[in-house]
């Protein structure tokens, strides 16, 4: 069976949910192998994760210049293991270097690219969402080998055992891929919220929060549930918030399991990056809100009385 | 300094956008407009001229009515523009239209090409990086700040904790996000001038470029079908009489999500 080459991401030591999610739909396309592309020493503690999610094998493409430089010599990398490799596929989840990565891979190989896969199907065809989930395509590669980036929580993760056999791989950063020094690395988001972008739960707050401060509000009821925290453009036009937060067609693009949207009247570029997820609740005092043609459930109320009950009934209910 | 600011137009996200019977893009079910995220590259490429001197340039591969995305690019303060447009270049994907861009960038001298960090339209993020891939050249991408020293350019690029100093010398290919500064309106002089602002218009073979590397029928993955997205059914919208939140509560008990 050909291999599914998969490219693991991790922060300190510990894999995204997303990679494991890869390396189970790529078993619907071939053998799941997983790549490791870092600094030396990246893989070392990953390989035991990566085998319980049935990869079969780790492939480890790890030199000083790939932390050094940026984007460009991910894509080399990734590049030689696909060279040695020859896989049916190359899988990367969404996201902005991530995708980066898969489109410098796809004309390294002289590969299509497909960015944002939601889904396969039997036939080598993958599904996509357009215009903010309005229209759905169902696309395939015609040349090459397919590198495919997949939106996080598109598939649900489920334990496989594997083989992990190490592979290396040697890299050497060509010199054009030098190109891009990265001189500092700045850590802003203390905390310890989990990332909107492949967060299994999402709050957001809109124009309706009325001032930065009542952002705590949102931030609370995000806490109580675990949930990673996200905003209107209202409110980071407003400077409430950064613009890393925004969700919607401009800004990061959602499918949770559950989305929280308060005060958010639901315009439709807000609509365009979080209307996949799974459920879907609203609170607004206006019941003509266009957020609560999406919404699961819906509560026509004032967000200051609804919003801190909610965050306080869910406290009650794991306590 | 020599500036070049792609720019793309798009169907407004206002609109209901639609894909035309050949599974591309419909541009005449929707208004045009310039791509949301590339005003703030057209601004970067004005701040950068105002504090360096130099000219910008507008690139803009697209059908003949980008034209008027175009002259608003002219009227924002860019100097000139270069328009390829071509019958074949209809529904190319992102690996052929970066290389449309890289052959146009050759036709002109650049020290540093800007584009928005994606469009609206296709949402894919791709082509600053794609062109980076082909030209050789250093990709600084994602960028909330860029500074210019000299042949040295350091933009912060925007991470999912915070943000990398990333550095490179010219040419260099760079993209910028939403917010990084602030569009600044066409004057109304701005306006008369653009009317006699020079637009370069140039066909592919103008440029350098077979026909038949790009276009629909060359694409590297095709579309097959495509269908609306069933409309989510209606969900239950209550009114708050005082224990809105505990609803809200008892409804993401009953679907397990607390
Ligand atoms: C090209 C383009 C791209 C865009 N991209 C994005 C994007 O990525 N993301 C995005 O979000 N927007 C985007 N927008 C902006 C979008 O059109 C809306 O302007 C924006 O989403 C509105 O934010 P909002 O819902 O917070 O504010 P509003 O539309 O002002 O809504 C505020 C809501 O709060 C409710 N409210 C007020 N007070 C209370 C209260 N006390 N209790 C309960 N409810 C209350 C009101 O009833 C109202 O519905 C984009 C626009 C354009 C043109």
């Amino acid at each position: 069976m050909a291999e599914v080459l998969v490219l693991v991401d991790a922060v300190d030591g510990n894999i995204k949910k997303a990679t494991f999610e890869l390396l189970t739909a790529a078993r619907q396309l071939g053998e799941p192998a997983a790549v490791v592309v870092g600094a030396p020493g990246t893989a070392a503690g990953l390989k035991d994760q990566l085998a319980e999610y049935g990869a079969a094998k780790v492939y480890v493409a790890e030199s000083d210049d790939i932390a050094g430089y940026s984007v460009a010599p991910k894509a080399e990398a990734l590049a030689a293991v696909a060279q040695q490799a020859s896989p049916a596929a190359v899988l990367i989840s969404s996201g902005p270097e991530n995708k980066e990565i898969a489109a410098r891979l796809a004309l390294k190989l002289d590969s299509g690219l497909l960015y944002d896969a939601v889904g396969f199907d039997g036939d080598g065809n993958v599904t996509q969402q357009i215009f903010g989930a309005a229209i759905t395509v169902t696309s395939k590669v015609s040349k090459g080998t397919p590198v495919i980036t997949v939106r996080p929580n598109s598939f649900a993760p489920e334990a496989a055992s594997g083989a992990a056999q190490e592979v290396p791989v040697s890299v050497s950063v060509s010199d054009a891929g030098k190109g891009a020094k990265i001189t500092d690395t700045v850590v802003e988001e203390k905390g310890s919220r989990p990332q909107l972008s492949d967060a299994s739960v999402v709050v957001s707050g809109g124009r309706g929060i009325g001032n930065a401060d009542n952002f705590t509000i949102i931030e609370k009821l995000a806490d109580s549930l675990g949930a990673a925290v996200g905003a209107s453009r209202a409110v980071v036009d407003a400077g409430w918030v950064p613009h890393t937060m925004q969700v919607g067609q401009t800004g990061v693009t959602v499918s949770p399991q559950l989305y929280i949207a308060v005060g958010i009247s639901g315009a439709i570029q807000h609509r365009a990056g979080m209307q996949t997820s799974k459920t879907i609740v609203a609170i607004n005092k206006d019941p003509e809100a266009p957020i609560f043609e999406l919404a699961d459930f819906g509560v026509v109320g004032d967000l200051f009385q609804v919003a801190p009950q909610l965050t306080d009934e869910i406290g009650k209910r794991k306590g | 300094m020599n500036i070049v600011v792609l720019m793309k137009q798009v169907p407004d996200t206002e609109g209901d956008r639609k894909l035309a019977a050949d599974n591309t893009v419909d541009r005449a079910a929707v208004d045009p407009v310039i791509n949301y995220i590339d005003e703030f590259a057209i601004e970067e490429g004005l701040l950068l001229k105002e504090a360096h001197g130099g000219e910008v340039t507008i690139l803009t591969v697209g059908p003949e009515r980008a034209t008027e995305s175009i002259r608003k690019a002219l009227s924002m303060g860019a100097d000139k523009a270069l328009h390829i447009s071509d019958e074949a270049i209809h529904g190319s994907d992102a690996v052929a239209t970066a290389k449309i861009l890289a052959k146009a960038l050759g036709s002109v001298e650049w020290d540093v090409a800007i584009a928005g960090s994606e469009a609206t339209d296709a949402r894919g993020a791709v082509v600053p990086a794609l062109l980076a891939e082909v030209l050789g050249a250093p990709q600084l991408t994602q960028a909330r700040k860029v500074t210019v020293d000299g042949s040295t350019v350091t933009i912060e690029r925007v991470t999912d904790t915070g943000y990398e100093k990333v550095e490179a010398q010219t040419p260099a290919v760079i993209s910028v996000v939403e917010k990084i500064n602030d569009p600044r309106y066409p004057s109304f002089k701005g306006i008369m001038a653009a009317k006699s602002k020079p637009i370069d218009v140039k066909s592919l073979s103008d440029i350098g470029v077979e026909a038949g590397e790009v276009g629909l029928s060359n694409a590297w993955t095709q579309v097959a079908s495509f269908e609306n997205a069933p409309p989510r059914e209606a969900g239950q919208v209550v009114k708050d009489e005082g224990d809105g939140g505990s609803k809200i509560a008892d409804f993401l008990a009953s679907k397990k999500l607390i």
